[in-house]
């Protein structure tokens, strides 16, 4: 199928609109959108981070998603109590695939769930005693436990626990750092205001605890990378690339990342984030607060790690700058290899997206490196700046869709005919049901890395047996083919 | 009275942020900016109006500052 033109594109959008009643077709168009890439600012033409309408079906997430799924989870050496019922835990334990070294159970609880599994009497009567009680047991259990973080769940709101009084009372007597984060599931539109209650609560209770304490020895070269999640072993493909041209990675935020890690964040010279959404705020802060600088880059796709890596060493000086020039140099026979034996398996397949805070206009390299088009994207939980930044990556003409819901994201495919969809695992069945090819680009559909060099080659496999499985040949039943049945006829006749 | 993160650009520009807002926009005048006097009336890319108060010194940035909103 051709290119759809901005007419046909803004004509398809109006059609999808219309079964929608009145109030919900004016609060849903604002959301929907051709873009231009020549607009400056993306408030112009979509509206972003406001509330899902009622009775349409989002993906969105929560607050807690946010903060316990997202930013504080990963940290492999402290425990994250999910205080409230048990659910909120047990459904989204493990499920990120943020990898890390260490002995679960022993020094690292990134796959454990740890709750406090809420009854009705905790909510009649509050659940801060059970509270301490946890905390006191996980420092019997599991004493190589480096601090705790407490991650509320709606219920610690509603009934207002002062968890904070817990959380400094517990301090006192282990000596560990003991986190009240206030992510309460019903805050906010979307898992995107438990970035920001997450990134504030290490803001208070974290940063701060190495102040004053210079015995960390410090190089020039020192950077932390923020907002990698190290899913599938993302943190890892992008370290070894800093690593290799000369810069000392001091903090990995925080997949595979450690409090003392955190802690010493403040002494880095650069800080380099990844996922802009999540964790742009603790990076502003660090900017007031202790002059430290700090870039967006991007590691998905060769053309894009050239970008950044130079961008990166631009602020270095030239042992730096020419150990980027060094580490493309060594990669590029092995990209050049797989981009000539992957692009004549995919040249010109059209690709919608539809993920979370930062891979809808990341991945759009790494796709055009393949030859492949992306020609529709949205975001979840996406702000005004991020749409800013994604007008400018997008094509003409292509659709924009801000928390689109289920029958929006279904009518779109069923006319724009993409050859590939990556979105998360509550769109995936649908689509392949409807017959086409679906990567789930949250988790990297249990694969990965995806990140850097190294994870590009697996990127770029990973797209090849989705899109020419020769599954996707017989999902039509056999008896509803007219063509082979035909033939058949005629060959008993 | 919206708190305002101010920051510099690579570009020289300063960059107008208020996190609660979901607002980031260039600073595109400042009323007064010189040596002995900082602050005033600020306009911003899309046109909206902001004041700070006027300080005696133009502040260290990146810095948090209070805005009144005009």
């Amino acid at each position: 199928m051709a290119a759809m033109t901005r007419e046909e594109t803004e004509a398809l959008i109006q059609e999808v609109l219309e079964v929608y009643p009145e109030k919900a077709r004016k609060d849903r168009e604002k959301h929907l959108a051709v873009n231009d890439s020549s607009l400056e600012k993306a408030n112009k033409c979509i509206t972003s981070n406001r509330k899902s309408l009622p009775g349409v079906m989002t993906v969105r997430g929560c607050a807690y998603a946010g903060s316990k799924g997202v930013v504080w989870g990963p940290i492999k050496d402290m425990i994250h109590i999910s205080h409230g019922p048990v659910g909120c835990g047990q459904y989204s334990r493990a499920g990120r695939r943020n990898y890390y070294v260490g002995t679960t159970g022993v020094n690292a609880f990134g796959t454990m769930n740890f709750t406090s599994d809420f009854k009705e009497n905790d909510i009649v009567f509050g659940g801060d005693k059970k509270l301490s009680k946890i905390m006191l047991e996980i420092e019997q259990l599991f004493p190589l436990n480096k601090g705790i973080s407490i991650q509320s769940e709606c219920p610690i709101g509603l009934i207002g626990d002062d968890i904070e009084a817990v959380a400094k009372k517990a301090t006192k007597e282990t000596g560990k750092p003991v986190v009240p984060v206030r992510c309460e599931g019903f805050r906010g539109v979307s898992q995107s205001l438990g970035h920001h209650i997450a990134n504030d609560a290490i803001r208070d209770w974290v940063l701060e605890n190495r102040d004053g304490d210079d015995s960390f020895p410090t190089t020039p070269y020192d950077v932390a990378v923020i907002g990698d999640y190290n899913i599938g072993g993302d943190a890892w493909a992008s370290r070894t690339l800093l690593e290799e041209m000369g810069l000392r990675v001091v903090a990995q935020w925080s997949g595979d990342g450690t409090l003392a890690e955190m802690e010493k964040t403040p002494k880095v010279k650069l800080n380099l984030i990844h996922c802009y959404r999540s964790m742009n705020y603790i990076a502003r802060h660090m900017e007031e607060k202790y002059s430290i600088p700090w870039i967006e880059y991007n590691f998905f796709g060769p053309t894009k790690i050239a970008e950044s890596l130079r961008k990166i060493a631009a602020l270095f000086d030239d042992t730096i700058k020419a150990g980027a020039e060094r580490v493309i140099a060594r990669y590029t026979a092995e990209y050049e290899a797989v981009i000539a034996k992957y692009k004549p398996r995919l040249e010109g397949k059209r690709v919608m997206l539809y993920i979370g805070g930062l891979r809808p206009r990341h991945v759009i390299g790494a796709y055009e490196d393949l030859g492949m088009e992306v020609v529709g994207t949205g975001y979840e939980f996406g702000h005004n700046d991020d749409y800013d930044r994604t007008i400018k990556e997008m094509g003409n003409a292509t659709l924009l869709y801000d928390d689109v819901t289920g029958y929006e994201f279904e009518e779109f495919v069923k006319r724009v005919q993409p050859d590939l969809i990556g979105s998360g695992i509550k769109e995936k069945y649908i689509f392949q049901k409807m017959g086409v090819p679906f990567r789930q680009m949250h988790s990297w559909d249990y694969s990965g890395p995806y990140h850097g060099y190294d994870g590009f080659a697996i990127f770029a496999r990973d797209m090849d047996m989705t899109i020419n499985n020769p599954c996707w040949k017989n999902i039509k039943a056999p008896w509803k083919n007219q063509v082979a049945n035909d033939e058949a006829v005629k060959a008993v006749a | 009275m919206p708190s305002v993160m101010l920051r510099k650009r690579e570009d020289g520009k300063l960059i107008f942020y208020v996190a609660k807002k979901d607002l980031e926009e260039t600073i595109e005048s400042l009323e007064f900016d010189s040596p002995d006097k900082w602050g005033g009336e600020v306009v911003l890319g899309d046109g909206s109006k902001y004041a700070f108060e006027i300080l005696d010194a133009p502040p260290k940035i990146p810095l948090t500052l209070q805005a009144k909103r005009l």
